[in-house]
Formats: structure tokens, C-alpha cells, sequence
């Protein structure tokens, strides 16, 4: 049953998601590349809880790197995307 | 569920909550940058609450992570450049699919349902594919991998990779606790991400970086999947979706299927067609000037070259002269132009050209035979008119900017080479171009010195 609801979820973000990214102008999509990828460092929740079972083992050690490289995703693509996003201005503004 | 559970599960409900909210707000650029800072709240308030889990007992390693992760992406966020950015987003693609891919291992110790093996196996088949194939995709677009093409036999060592991946994945569900086979599949899957991407061309990869952005989303989904998390599935899935959009419109400005995209490394280049009648004429600057100082409306269509040359500040300096000068001044931005989806949007306004200003496709092609002057910097297939006029040209059907509808047109080149997909381009020979061979950057700077 968790596999259904589990599917669920993934069938109506998926609507979500394409719905909402259809709006993104052109001009953005660099932006909304590096945000995606922002986004994709979510990994770093479910690495979260790998990492710290404190067994000491290889699941705490994949763990940790996964936590390592999720958070570059996630520090580097928002802070990355803030710059470009702070450079689109307007004629005059 | 304990209200501990209970509270963590309505953070991610909010932190959803808050990723679509900022996807909400990328739809115009004047909200864009409150709607990524809305998404990093949300990333907050879901790391928070995973730390909140009962489960864990040792915080070294995960501290030790953030950290480490931290230090590298807020230094790379600020020393990389404007032009690097397809570099530094494939990177970024390719570490989501690292990340994705140990949390799948990790996961197997877990539960070994059936289902969670599935989810597993797709979670390090995604993940590997995305890793290796992204830094493939980083190598050439650094320039760092050179010229790499297929393999000799390419076709058969894929075949027999997916085959083998095939295999390994229903061993390893059917018998679990089997580490050779899971060694195997991310072995298989790390081979067959190098395999996708070693033939695709410096030309196509908008496509592999958008189709590899999409994947990255996917393996944080199968991920999700693979240890029972509903954030997980939900982001990913937003980023999944993303990637597909721009794949289908980076393949839609190409006129090419997906599968042409990606597999076309394998066929035979196509013979050139029938020779190109007519001379091509070169221009000076000086002379390319007094045209300039005439026009009431011109129209600048960059490409990947004005990356290269690092020429946007010039650029925007020409404009603002043009414009003194009393001319209306648009850019044209086709959407395969440069190496990733809104790569010249960005540059130009790291330059401070005003979005405003950068048409689309779409909006400028039905004005340009009221332009004056069409500058062509750096750009070479998406203003070629074959796509229109040459039936047995390889791009023909291509959606492209149609520069020689304008009075004149100014194409800023090094030399005769043809562009990327090596297709002869007969905007050079029409009768109202003028060539202006040099370095794009500092053609435009001689052009600025002519009006002081």
C-alpha cells in the first residue's frame, strides 16, 4: 500500500512540476537550471539519516559523502542562482 | 507514528509546499530571485527537520558533510564565471546523481522488499548514469576531454552494457544480500553514463545538460522511493519535470527527435550538399561603422562565439552608443544558442543589457525585415538560412533566426570555418551580407573607438 501512495505523490508533482516550469520564461531557464539543481540536493535529507546511525559502517560513510555532495548542490545552486537572478534588471529599474 | 514522526512529515509538507511556491515566482524575472530565496527557506526548513529524526544517534559524520559540501558550493558559487555556467551546472548535475546513487547503496542494509530492491536498483541505475555521464558532459564542455567520439563498436558495447544491466538488476532483486551484484550494476551503470555521452556533439549538449538536470531529479526520486520519503519524491520530481520541459524545447529549436539527439553519434556524417553560389564580402570596421551610425534599428543576435570572446560587456557598450546615437537596439536569443538553455540571457545581463531588450525566437523574426542592421556574433547554425532553403541540408526544417531579412547584415566571424555541426551556411554569400573577420570582441571594440 505504501508503494501506491508513494506513487501517488510522484504522479501529481510530476503534473505539478510541468505545469509550473511551462511558465518559466526562456530568459530564465539558466536560473532555472542551477535552482533545479538546488532542488535536486534534496538527497541530502535521506543522506541525513544514512549518515548518522552511528554504526560506523559503510551506510555511515556513503552517508557522509552523500551529505557532502548534496550540500554542495544545494549551497553552491541556491547561492549561484541569487547572483544570476540579482543581475536580470529592467530598462530603468 | 510518533508526534516527533508526525512533526517532521508536516515540515515537508511545508518545505513542498515552499519549492513550488518558489517555482511559482521564476515565472517572471522581476519575482525570480524572491522565488529562489522562498526555495532555499524550504530546503532549510527540510534539512532541519530531517536532523529532528530519532534515528540518529551520531551527528559527526553528518556535520562533517555540510561542512565539506558547504565550503566547496558557496566558493564555487562565487568564483565561478558567468561563461562557465553549462560547466558548472553539468558538474552539479553529476554530483545530485553521486549523492542519489550512496544513498541507494546505503538503503539495501535497510529492507530488501521487493519493491524497495526495484526502487534501489533504479535509484543507482539513474544515479550512476547521471554521474558519469555529467562529468563527461563537464569534460567537454570544459574542453578538457578534447574531441572524444564514440567507440569503435559502440553500438555493440551498449547493447551488451544494458544487457548486462538487465541481468544484474533481476539477480540482485531476486537474490538479496548479493554484493557482487550490486557491485556490478554500479559498475554497469557508471560504463553506460560514459557510453550515452561520449558521442554527442559540443553542439547538442543544451540537450544532454537538460536531459542529465531532468535525471538528476529522477535519481533523488528513486531515492526517495528506495527509503520511503515523500520530500524526496516531490523535489525530485519538480526537478525531473524541469529537465524534461527544457529537453523537449532545446529538441523542438533543433528540430530533432530525442533519440536523433542522442544516438545520431553513431551515424555516418552526412555528405555535403550542393555548392553554395555567390562570394562572400568582407567588410572593415571603419566602413561596418558608417553603416551603423545610419541605422534607426538594429538588431544583435549572439551565439556561443561572444562566450568565447568574453564579448558581452562590449557588447552592451556598443548598445548604449547605438542607442545615444538615436537607434532602437534589440537582441535576438535563439533558444539553442550557447551551450545550455538561456546561457546568452544570462551573459548579457551579467552585462547589464535589460531583459526587456532580449527577444525570443518567436518575437523578433516578424520584425526583422523592418532591422536595419542584423549583428551575427559569434552565432553560426541558428541564423543559417538552409534550414529554410536547402531541402538536403541536415538542419533543414530548423527553426532559426532569420537575420537576412534585415537591410543589412553583420556577421562577426574568426575565419570561413563552419559552425559546430559543420554545415555550410549561405548567410555568408547572400547580397546584403557583409563579413567582418576578427575576434568578435575586438571587432566590436574597434567599432566603439569609431564613435569617440
Amino acid at each position: 500500500m505504501e508503494a501506491v501512495f508513494l506513487t501517488f505523490i510522484l504522479m501529481l508533482s510530476i503534473f505539478v512540476g510541468f505545469e509550473l516550469i511551462n511558465k518559466v520564461p526562456a530568459t530564465l531557464h539558466t536560473p532555472l537550471m542551477s535552482g533545479a539543481n538546488a532542488i535536486s540536493g534534496i538527497t541530502v535529507v535521506g543522506a541525513v539519516a544514512l549518515a548518522g546511525t552511528g554504526r560506523g559502517d559503510l551506510a555511515n560513510w556513503l552517508g557522509a559523502l552523500a551529505v557532502a555532495l548534496a550540500s554542495i548542490n544545494v549551497v553552491g545552486g541556491y547561492m549561484v542562482t541569487d547572483r544570476m537572478l540579482a543581475m536580470f534588471k529592467k530598462r530603468g529599474g | 507514528m510518533a508526534n516527533e514522526q508526525i512533526g517532521i512529515q508536516l515540515a515537508y509538507v511545508v518545505a513542498a509546499a515552499l519549492f513550488i511556491f518558489g517555482l511559482k515566482f521564476l515565472g517572471s524575472p522581476a519575482t525570480a530571485r524572491r522565488g529562489n530565496q522562498i526555495s532555499a527557506v524550504g530546503m532549510l526548513l527540510a534539512v532541519v527537520a530531517a536532523l529532528m529524526d530519532q534515528g540518529i544517534v551520531d551527528y559527526s559524520y553528518i556535520f562533517a558533510g555540510f561542512i565539506i559540501g558547504g565550503a566547496i558550493g558557496a566558493a564555487a558559487s562565487r568564483l565561478v564565471q558567468m561563461t562557465a555556467m553549462p560547466e558548472m551546472v553539468a558538474l552539479f548535475n553529476g554530483f545530485g546523481g553521486l549523492a542519489s546513487l550512496c544513498v541507494g547503496i546505503a538503503a539495501v542494509g535497510a529492507s530488501a522488499g521487493t519493491f524497495t530492491l526495484f526502487t534501489v536498483v533504479l535509484s543507482i541505475l539513474i544515479g550512476g548514469v547521471t554521474f558519469t555521464g555529467s562529468i563527461i558532459a563537464w569534460g567537454k564542455l570544459s574542453e578538457k576531454l578534447g574531441n572524444l567520439k564514440a567507440l569503435p563498436n559502440q553500438k555493440m558495447v551498449s547493447f551488451a552494457v544494458v544487457g548486462g544491466l538487465v541481468v544484474f538488476s533481476l539477480l540482485f532483486i531476486a537474490f538479496p544480500g548479493g554484493d557482487l551484484w550490486l557491485l556490478l550494476l554500479v559498475a554497469l551503470a557508471l560504463a553506460f553514463g560514459v557510453l550515452l555521452v561520449i558521442p554527442i556533439g559540443g553542439a547538442d549538449m543544451p540537450v544532454v545538460i537538460s536531459l542529465l538536470n531532468s535525471y538528476s531529479g529522477l535519481a533523488a526520486c528513486a531515492a526517495g522511493f528506495a527509503i520511503n520519503n515523500n520530500i524526496l519524491i516531490v523535489a525530485g520530481s519538480l526537478v525531473g519535470a524541469s529537465g524534461i520541459i527544457l529537453t523537449q524545447i532545446m529538441c523542438k529549436a533543433m528540430n530533432r527527435s530525442l533519440s536523433n539527439v542522442l544516438f545520431s553519434g553513431f551515424a555516418d556524417p552526412v555528405e555535403a550538399a550542393a555548392a553554395i553560389e555567390g562570394e562572400v564580402k568582407p567588410l572593415s570596421v571603419e566602413d561596418a561603422f558608417y553603416v551603423l551610425e545610419a541605422a534607426t534599428s538594429v538588431a544583435i543576435i549572439p551565439g556561443y562565439g561572444m562566450a568565447v570572446a568574453q564579448a558581452q560587456h562590449v557588447v552592451n557598450e556598443l548598445r548604449e552608443l547605438l542607442e545615444k546615437n538615436g537607434a532602437e537596439v534589440v537582441f535576438g536569443i535563439h533558444p539553442v544558442a550557447g551551450r545550455m538553455p538561456g546561457h546568452m540571457n544570462v551573459l548579457l545581463a551579467e552585462a547589464d543589457v535589460p531583459y526587456d531588450l532580449l527577444l525570443e525566437m518567436d518575437e523578433i523574426n516578424p520584425r526583422m525585415d523592418t532591422v536595419d542592421v542584423a549583428i551575427v556574433i559569434g552565432a553560426n547554425d541558428v541564423v543559417n538560412p538552409a534550414a529554410r532553403e536547402v531541402e538536403s541540408s541536415p538542419i533543414y526544417g530548423m527553426p532559426v533566426i532569420n537575420v537576412d531579412n534585415a537591410r543589412t547584415v553583420f556577421v562577426l566571424k574568426r575565419s570561413m570555418a563552419s559552425g559546430f555541426a559543420g554545415i555550410d551556411n549561405p548567410l555568408f554569400f547572400k547580397d546584403n551580407t557583409r563579413m567582418i573577420f576578427g575576434d568578435a570582441k575586438e571587432t566590436i571594440t574597434g567599432l566603439i573607438r569609431e564613435f569617440d
